[in-house]
């Protein structure tokens, strides 16, 4: 703790130091500065209030751009929500916050595309605190972002981890409904929302499984593999039904659009919240494991002209040359996961993401947690990257790929010139675990580093 | 004859299944091993750069630079590599064929000892992660469940090597919410097992040992009776319920109680202070850090999870300071898995100490290494490199608590047990049996008609939560 007094610990140290690093660059001190530091020294988190953006310069780093070169001495310029500059020589503007990085290393924030954040606070036992499936089948018009909880617990303990930004998505059905792209940082959802419905998550009807990811334990019938392949075509044919009437239904609104004398098509909510999926304008996440599932899933998509997103993907480096070939990306969920046969070498969903890089298919990493646990994710990509991945592609599967997968990549993943500031300082490698992190910023605010977490660690570490 | 052939072609070909795969290292072990030149976390006498460490016999014979071993001895180059103490994971249902015996709210009549599984492949797994023992315990059903069993995970090895020798005797207590069968459907016609709160809980456990000290009364006074010369007395009636509980009274079973909240770890101590005994560790422990200073002043280790929280609603206050906030207090504390999958990973949840918390690289390293090997009486044996100890060890690729590392090579008593570089070489072979077997006969699809049956998926990793209710059998 030599650096005390100079950075911001993570565990919420006082309003004093928190206002000790923050140096106002005095010369320009404005009134509109001078509230606005008053604002942001105030180490308090208050779940009501966003913190302000402000002008911030980070000087003297390391800043890892992610999508170029390492700067090894240099300034990045936070403003109005966006980074402004970066560099290694770079003028602080007038009025900037300055933010001593010597010593320190500025990485983008961390992206998983993979979770049920703010959709459920405790699994088990509290169904109350759950909303991540819906009753039924077909549900595409059930979002997400209706449902994120701005104050879960999850959210500050994830991000004072460095994840700045997460995918949370239904689960439920053959057609959970669709996922939303938020900030891990906002006082209501439209606060968080970067894409408010980022894609579609179908649940890829895999054969003889049952449900797929809910609750524990519980019976199943006797495997039986005709009626198994029977049912799982059949559900296939029940999505493959609704899409076609997504399309259907887009194409008689659009005629009666431009001829009011044709009939005038009833609205269908169902259908309508489908219409930019079946038409390829926004991405399909396809919950997929199994070689079978993603086969089908790719198959599935090219059929019904979908952008298709692979979600799971454990089985995803056996299908590498269709992926590459598709150009279908993979959410890689499975690298902690236990190997799906007795027979599976020992390490296959360590080094699934090297093999799909060296194909050339496009992934990223994931949790695939539904939120408690999504603070794992640079430790699962440090896995992968002592699996065969090169240190910059771990780091990138958790940064620009999820942003590039996401369709977000002008906005997330790397340290660019007019992109969000989603930024993370630390003190050594972002992905190894003894690293801490020291500020973060989303959306251009300086978040303080505390969460229910440090909050009860406060609280109880000087019980005598 | 032809009968007699064709049952030795069988043979021949369940003895071709892919076992190999889950078979380990078969290269013969030569009883002296020298690992040369790595980085030795000692655990007890800090890290040695350039170090050698000698095994002889399946002991540690030396610790130091330029050791020399006979000309037959297996030399290990571990120059950039990082030699650790293998291991030991304090919570695991790894090789158990069950787990919960969970009619009853008191089984410790039962044994995990009776249903061990020495070809469950994810001991292979978790060698590879560098983990060499582990503590066996029954699922967390029944306030009182049944034996632990220490084993080292000698693979390949059948059942009896497996067992630590000399490890204490252990039992599994359960408090909370698994207890209370909270997560059980009420069904129809069912009546629901007794505790159904966490003041059962408490009665269960104190009826229980109020059992057992009439018990052990009257087995005392009856052995003294003999002792005197009394010739016609009738011996009290064996009871395999209370015998374990006897021994918990006499310090001869450790007691390993699976808890969550603040309230009940309170509880627990109350009940073994009351009796005279002690609870040698406290399981999950997720709000241990609220209660820190009773548990220290109990006697009791805490053996924890590094930051697992929220996945029900006792564990919503669990916090990843825990084990250091107990680690200061002055509590022997050591994280675990209670997961096939997690303990594949245990150098990375004991580094999270450093992350969260502050505990210096060695204290962290001693959270699955020493620790639990205090917790579980075999501290002599393993959980540091120190001349006398068993040969356990495990070989990493870089510092142990870097996410970009790896195990090259785990050793047990001497002998390897993982050797990724052998795993590697195997793959082709494997690769090639495996294709051969596909196409043989009885994997052949039929011609036309039946589709033959898919084997079932192996369920994901086992844990305390996911065994407790299985639902109605058919």
């Amino acid at each position: 703790m030599k650096n005390e007094k100079t950075v911001r610990g993570r565990r919420g140290d006082g309003e004093k130091m928190a206002m000790r690093v923050i140096k106002i660059n005095l010369v320009l001190l404005g009134l509109a500065v001078t509230v606005m530091a008053q604002q942001i020294g105030n180490p308090t988190y208050q779940q009501g209030v966003m913190p302000p953006r402000g002008i911030f310069v980070i000087r003297n780093a390391r800043i890892v751009t992610v999508s170029g070169p390492d700067i090894e001495n240099g300034s990045v310029v936070i403003r109005d929500g966006k980074i402004e500059a970066v560099g290694a020589t770079v003028n602080a503007p007038a009025g900037a916050q300055t933010i001593d990085g010597r010593g320190l290393s500025v990485y983008p924030g961390m992206i998983d595309a993979g979770t049920n954040m703010g959709l459920v606070e405790v699994p088990q036992g509290a169904n109350g605190t759950v909303d991540t499936s819906e009753v039924g089948d077909i549900n595409p018009n059930s979002r997400a972002i209706i449902a994120v909880n701005p104050h879960s617990a999850h959210i500050a303990v994830t991000r004072v981890e460095g994840i700045t930004n997460v995918v949370s998505s239904p689960t439920g059905g053959l057609i959970s409904g669709q996922s939303t792209l938020i900030n891990l940082l906002g006082t209501s959802p439209k606060e968080m929302a970067v894409v408010p419905n980022a894609a579609l998550v179908i649940n890829f009807p895999n054969i003889g499984g049952g449900g797929r990811g809910e609750g524990f334990g519980g019976f199943r019938p006797p495997f039986n593999l005709a009626d198994a392949l029977t049912q799982s075509e059949r559900q296939l044919e029940e999505i493959r039904k609704v899409l076609r009437d997504a399309e259907a239904y887009g194409r008689a609104k659009d005629a009666y659009a431009k001829d009011n004398s044709l009939p005038r098509p009833d609205v269908n909510v169902v259908l309508e919240s489908l219409v930019p999926y079946v038409r390829g304008l926004q991405p399909v996440i396809f919950r997929a494991d199994t070689e079978a599932e993603i086969r089908g899933s790719i198959r599935f998509a090219e059929e019904m002209k979908l952008k298709p997103i692979i979600q799971g993907g454990d089985d995803a480096w056996k299908v590498a040359s269709l992926l590459k070939e598709k150009n279908v990306p993979v959410i890689v969920t499975g690298i902690y996961g236990l190997p799906n046969r007795d027979d599976d070498n020992y390490d296959v969903e360590y080094e699934n993401t090297a093999k799909l890089q060296a194909a050339g298919v496009r992934f990223c990493i994931s949790s695939g947690d539904p939120g408690m646990e999504v603070r794992n994710l640079p430790q699962r990509a440090g896995l992968a990257a002592a699996f065969g991945l090169s240190k910059l592609d771990a780091l990138k599967s958790v940064t620009l790929y999820p942003a590039q997968i996401m369709n977000v990549a002008d906005k997330l993943g790397s340290i660019e010139v007019g992109k969000m500031a989603n930024l993370v300082v630390t003190d050594g490698d972002l992905l190894e675990i003894r690293t801490h992190i020291k500020y973060l910023f989303i959306d251009g605010r300086e978040v303080p580093l505390t969460s229910r977490h440090t909050e009860l660690n406060d609280a109880f570490k000087n019980r005598k | 004859m032809r009968r007699f052939i064709s049952r030795l072609l069988l043979l021949s070909f369940i003895s071709s299944l892919p076992l190999s795969v889950t078979r380990a290292q078969t290269t013969a072990n030569p009883t002296e091993t020298l690992i040369r030149n790595g980085t030795v976390l000692t655990i007890t006498h800090g890290v040695l750069p350039n170090t050698d460490v000698l095994i002889k016999n399946g002991k540690i014979a030396g610790v130091g630079k330029g050791l020399k071993a006979s000309a037959n001895a297996r030399v290990i180059d571990a120059t950039n590599k990082y030699v650790m103490p293998g291991i030991i994971d304090c919570h695991s249902h790894s090789m158990l064929d069950t787990i919960n015996e969970g009619t009853l709210a008191v089984t410790s009549m039962v044994r995990t000892r009776d249903v061990i599984n020495t070809t469950d492949p994810d001991l292979y797994r978790e060698l590879a992660g560098g983990v060499t023992t582990l503590n066996l315990l029954h699922g967390s059903a029944n306030p009182i469940g049944g034996l632990n069993t220490v084993v080292k995970i000698k693979y390949g090895r059948p059942a009896d090597e497996f067992i630590f020798p000399g490890a204490m005797p252990g039992i599994k207590f359960a408090l909370g919410e698994n207890v209370k069968r909270s997560s059980n459907p009420n069904l129809p016609g069912v009546t629901r097992r007794y505790p159904n709160t966490r003041m059962g809980v408490e009665e269960t456990i104190r009826e229980a040992f109020t059992r057992a000290r009439d018990y052990k009364k009257t087995g005392d006074e009856y052995r003294a009776a003999v002792n005197k010369g009394e010739k016609n007395l009738v011996a009290p009636r064996r009871d395999l319920q209370l015998e374990p509980l006897v021994e918990v009274l006499e310090g001869k079973r450790y007691v390993h109680a699976h808890s969550y909240i603040a309230s009940e770890i309170l509880m627990l101590i109350s009940i073994a202070d009351d009796f005279g005994f002690k609870i040698k560790t406290f399981q999950h422990v997720l709000e241990g850090y609220k209660v820190a200073k009773e548990i220290a002043a109990h006697g009791a280790g805490a053996s924890t999870f590094a930051d697992s929280w929220a996945y029900k609603i006792e564990a919503y206050d669990a916090i990843p300071y825990n084990t250091a906030i107990m680690t200061r207090a002055g509590v022997v504390v050591s994280v675990n898995s209670d997961s096939d999958e997690r303990a594949r990973r245990l150098n990375i949840e004991a580094a999270k100490a450093m992350h969260w918390g502050d505990l210096t690289e060695e204290q962290a390293l001693k959270l699955i290494t020493i620790n639990p090997a205090i917790q579980l009486g075999i501290q002599d044996r393993v959980g540091s490199i120190e001349v006398g100890k068993d040969g356990d060890i495990a070989i990493w690729n870089g510092h142990p608590f870097s996410v970009y590392s790896r195990v090259d090579t785990t050793l047990i008593d001497g002998d390897i047990f993982f050797d990724r570089e052998q795993d590697l070489a195997r793959r082709a072979d494997l690769a090639k049996e495996r294709a051969l077997l596909e196409q043989a006969d009885p994997n052949k699809p039929a011609a036309q008609g039946q589709i033959p049956g898919a084997p079932r998926r192996r369920p994901r990793a086992q844990s305390d939560d996911e065994d407790v209710w299985e639902g109605e059998r058919p």
